[in-house]
């Protein structure tokens, strides 16, 4: 049975943020207004409901409700100066955020929301504004939940918010959807955003969580909300797969202990089989829509993990070559240890060690504890023992997760007592 | 809104472009600031001397400081600037893309205060 509570969190998780999305617009842009307004709408739903009941309609209810506040807040505005001006909002209030005719439900512009996560999204914020502004207006998240996933102090994050809030309306940047000639190259730094919040989320760099599993159902929910507004776009759809991919195996990757487990010592049977289907789904529908970019890419190395029944049916081959494209398309060091350990087992540790070595001498990944992490478990599979333990105690100097230090120790561990050290 | 285009760029690469290559690039410059008169976007333009003419001006407990040259050495220099008038950052953005040194320097899009909308 729902209680008011529910209810009213079920209504805040599903329509906050196109409910903000439509208020902003009508409010001219101003986000800070309009969270104000919609949250205060809230803050009444939570004294009220359990006094008065549920209401039959949430949702119209909080719309309603804002749009009171709306209304009052432009009849004690200070910015307006004439009367005029204040009938002419008021009434343009009223038109907007009416209520629908009985026995239908409102239905929140689709660009309304689109306009929202493209403002979000704006190229002139700094990705860790467009982040917080996405998982404060879009999401719902409270300020200090922000913070609390991106492990700053609530005040650094409260600052951030403002500081964003302000550049919107300062720099003159628009509560729009881009022009066509822009959209491709907008959408990829919607779909950038999206995918920092879940890397964020899946690993984080720092601290004793491994998985902030919040921001990776915040992202996917981001991903499926662009999905459903940008529908058409192939390289969302492949993003949107990568992540449910990916996001599939969370139980198994954490061990009860809190250790890391790789890929390859994973239990298959606790990866969430109704989520590898809908990645799955996903990435046909991408393919479907034209897509080879670098998430698609990315999404059908995931599919071919999430396609083998035991680790040692998987395609390896496949999976190297899709590596090499991914390489070609958007090359990066990480990027290419990536395929150096995919060579290594289509073709043997020796192929892959041998890239590893170019990489390393490039000197582009000089602080980073997977290289040589990579590197030690390759020399353990060519036998060379002692140049593994060298290389695994250079990755624990620069490991900075928690679980990660403990599963390199481990595997330290491992080879020591293999060599009886 | 109205936005100041700065335009950056390294001196010494302008300094020692070849003659033929800078007749071009200025022949560039005409053409966009011609564009941007025709669209009504252009409110003022100038380029500037380069930062070896520059002179720094500072008041400290009421004396005039006066040094030669910049507060600061940088990679870039100011070389010169635009005043648009522009619908949204968007715009401004899009008409930024287009001066020449875009390609080669930097132009950072400042949105000009507009005090009657102080509130």
């Amino acid at each position: 049975m729902s209680t008011p509570g529910s209810t009213l969190e079920q209504t805040y998780r599903e329509d906050y943020g196109r409910i903000v999305a439509t208020v902003i617009r009508v409010l001219g842009g101003d986000f800070a207004a309009a969270e104000e307004v919609v949250q205060e709408a809230f803050a009444d739903a939570l004294t009220q409901w359990p006094r008065q009941g549920i209401p039959h309609e949430p949702r119209a209810w909080v719309i309603r409700a804002a749009r009171n506040k709306a209304v009052d807040r432009v009849r004690r505005g200070v910015r307006l100066g004439t009367r005029v001006d204040e009938l002419e909002a008021v009434a343009r209030i009223e038109q907007e955020l009416a209520p629908p005719p009985d026995g239908t439900e409102w239905q929140a512009l689709p660009d309304d929301t689109l306009r929202l996560l493209f403002t979000c999204c704006h190229p002139a914020l700094s990705p860790e504004a467009q982040v917080a502004l996405a998982l404060r207006t879009l999401c719902g998240l409270t300020t200090e939940e922000i913070a609390h996933a991106f492990l700053v102090p609530p005040a650094t994050m409260a600052q951030r918010l403002v500081r964003a809030q302000r550049k919107i309306r300062d720099a003159g940047i628009p509560y729009s959807v881009p022009e066509a000639e822009a959209l491709g190259e907008r959408t990829h730094g919607v779909l950038h955003t999206v995918y920092l919040v879940f890397s964020e989320g899946y690993a984080a760099t720092d601290g004793p969580e491994l998985l902030r599993v919040e921001l990776c159902a915040e992202a996917l929910r981001l991903g499926w909300l662009a999905r459903s507004l940008l529908p058409r776009d192939a390289e969302v759809a492949s993003l949107l797969a990568l992540m449910l991919l990916h996001h599939a195996r969370r139980r198994a990757r954490v061990a009860a202990d809190g250790g890391l487990v790789l890929l390859d010592r994973q239990d298959r049977a606790l990866w969430d089989r109704e989520e590898l289907r809908e990645g799955l789904a996903q990435l046909d529908a991408a393919l479907a829509l034209g897509a080879r970019g670098p998430y698609t890419l990315q999404a059908a190395i995931a599919a071919l993990h999430a396609q083998a029944a035991r680790a040692e049916d998987t395609d390896w081959a496949q999976i190297a070559a899709l590596y090499e494209k991914l390489c070609e398309l958007s090359p990066g060091p990480v990027v290419e240890l990536n395929r150096a350990a995919a060579v290594a087992m289509a073709r043997g540790p020796e192929h892959g060690l041998a890239l590893v070595d170019d990489l390393e001498t490039s000197g582009r990944l000089t602080d980073y504890h997977l290289l040589p992490a990579a590197r030690a478990e390759l020399l353990r599979r060519l036998g060379r023992n002692e140049e593994a333990a060298a290389s695994y105690r250079r990755a624990l100097a620069l490991v900075r997760t928690a679980p990660e230090r403990r599963f390199l120790e481990e595997r330290l561990r491992e080879l020591l007592d293999v060599t009886g050290d | 809104m109205r936005y100041v285009l700065a335009i950056y760029e390294n001196e010494k690469v302008w300094e020692t472009l070849p003659k033929d290559e800078a007749e071009r690039v200025m022949g560039e410059y005409m053409s966009f600031t011609e564009s941007i008169r025709k669209s009504g976007n252009y409110t003022a333009g100038e380029a500037l001397q380069p930062v070896a003419t520059a002179t720094t001006v500072r008041i400290r407990d009421g004396k005039r400081l006066t040094t030669d040259g910049p507060f600061a050495e940088t990679k870039e220099q100011l070389g010169g600037f635009y005043l648009i008038e522009a619908e949204n950052i968007d715009q401004a953005i899009a008409i930024a893309s287009r001066i020449p040194s875009a390609r080669t320097g930097s132009i950072e899009v400042r949105p000009v205060v507009d005090f009657t909308k102080q509130g």
